[in-house]
């Protein structure tokens, strides 16, 4: 297969366990249905087929990635493949000396995510009184060398503190800032309602953004993520399908995103079975929306299939109930009224109750 | 950054060879850049001891070019990299 299909990343889903409960986690819903989780054999074989298939990144992620306690040998081992490995998560549960001991064995990078700029709102957000205690693990990444990554999803409730996030951002001194609009897949299309932004809103935060870009280049990178509800054409959702990522899911399921495996027949392989080089290259999952044979039109004919590969397969599925349908946040796709909506019911200020990820939410999501 | 800064990659940054494409990649968080040969040569010498006439030295020396062309080469080149928080300088 040609360089046009190589993996360089692998985002590692250790776990879907979390002590936090967040509003928008990016987790499928009926995450509980998933509940198997690879052995530390297994991780450690799987990185050695990654580094050999062309992946140079790995992003330890979860659920909550603390929550695994072989995290010290998978780090020691991308260390020797020479994978550049960032730990994204949300600091909790940590002890100083184990993040100390994650810099012994070589964890280039850590992500911590921080719900918002004060301790009330983001402890709603997260459904956990967790807020104090990651800025106190902010601090200790940097104190340790580390550099460090924040990371806040945006959303109507804390959009308007851009300003504040930043200062904290740069309190902090945090290397890069991930100013993250919340897209609306998994739990965030749950909570679409309570948490969707209006215009006004997002376009007063994105010049803030970029100010900041300019006024902390150099220093500190901000990075602002629109949500693909109020842009006119889709995101390359993951640079294409099966193109550039990889994603493993606890139980071992390689996917080509987060959430792939809620899509209706497509059948995905788990690396228990199979090696990652033939998934990748030979499997039907991979080979669904891969190139531009799936596109219907609009897409087929549009100048720019090659730039945003037809957008978000899970994103089309969940809202128009086929996953080969044009990405509906495209306002060339029939189904695009479905996007007009939810942006007119967003100027319509209403307060909803939040629905939190459980396992008795996620049950409840199951039988849905 | 002048002739006499010493420039280091940033703490974020790794130099990773790269089997696939037999190019030098330069690995951050959620990002990398594959480097041409000359670009690899120089972030190779950014190692915080070397000042920037130095590694314009040894460049000019090894593609037998005339210093003053290699030294605009190579500091809009190191400018560029400082400006996306990729390479910094220790003096």
């Amino acid at each position: 297969m040609s360089e046009t299909y190589r993996p360089y990343t692998l985002v590692a889903e250790l776990t879907y366990k979390c002590p936090l409960r967040c509003v928008y986690c990016s987790n499928p819903l009926d995450y509980g249905r998933h509940d198997g989780e690879l052995d530390t054999e297994t991780w450690l074989r799987v990185l050695r087929e990654a580094e050999d298939l062309g992946v140079v990144q790995l992003n330890l992620t979860g659920g909550e990635p603390l929550v695994r306690d072989d995290l010290e040998a998978l780090i020691a081992e991308a260390r020797r493949l020479d994978l550049y490995t960032n730990l994204i998560t949300s600091g909790i549960p940590l002890r100083r000396e184990r993040l100390a001991r994650f810099r012994e064995l070589g964890l280039d990078n850590v992500q911590i995510s921080i719900q918002d700029t004060t301790a009330a709102p983001s402890d709603r957000i997260a459904g956990l009184r967790s807020y104090d205690r990651k800025i106190e693990i902010a601090g200790w990444v940097k104190e340790l060398g580390f550099p460090l990554t924040l990371n806040t999803v945006l959303h109507r409730e804390n959009l308007d503190r851009v300003e504040e996030v930043i200062a904290l951002a740069e309190r902090l001194h945090a290397d890069r800032l991930e100013l993250a609009n919340a897209q609306y897949v998994g739990w965030a299309l749950t909570n679409r309602t309570a948490l969707l932004p209006t215009r006004e809103q997002l376009e007063r935060a994105r010049v803030i953004a970029g100010r900041a870009r300019e006024r902390l280049r150099g220093r500190m990178e901000v990075l602002f993520v629109t949500p693909d509800y109020y842009a006119e054409f889709p995101k390359a959702c993951m640079d294409g399908w099966g193109r550039r990522f990889l994603l493993i899911s606890p139980g071992g399921l390689v996917l080509p995103c987060h959430a792939a495996h809620t899509l209706p027949g497509v059948e995905f392989e788990s690396v228990t079975e199979r090696s990652l080089a033939d998934i990748w290259r030979d499997s039907s999952g991979f080979a669904a929306f891969r190139g531009e044979e799936w596109m219907p039109e609009p897409c087929r004919s549009c100048d720019r299939r090659a730039v945003d590969f037809g957008g978000c397969r899970c994103q089309a599925y969940h809202l128009t109930g086929h996953a080969a349908a044009t990405d509906p946040v495209c306002r060339l796709s029939p189904d695009h009224g479905l996007i007009e909506a939810a942006r007119q019911a967003a100027e319509e200020a209403r307060p909803v109750p939040l629905v939190y990820r459980t396992s008795r939410t996620s049950e409840a999501a199951r039988q849905s | 950054m002048d002739a006499t800064s010493r420039p280091r990659l940033a703490a974020k940054a790794r130099l990773r060879y790269d089997r696939k494409s037999s190019r030098y990649m330069l690995l951050y968080p959620e990002r990398g850049l594959v480097l041409n040969p000359t670009a690899a040569d120089v972030l190779q010498r950014c190692d915080g001891e070397r000042t920037v006439g130095s590694i314009v030295e040894e460049l000019a020396q090894k593609y037998g070019h005339e210093t003053p062309a290699v030294e605009r080469e190579v500091m809009t080149f190191l400018e560029s990299m400082a400006d996306r928080g990729l390479v910094q300088s220790a003096t």
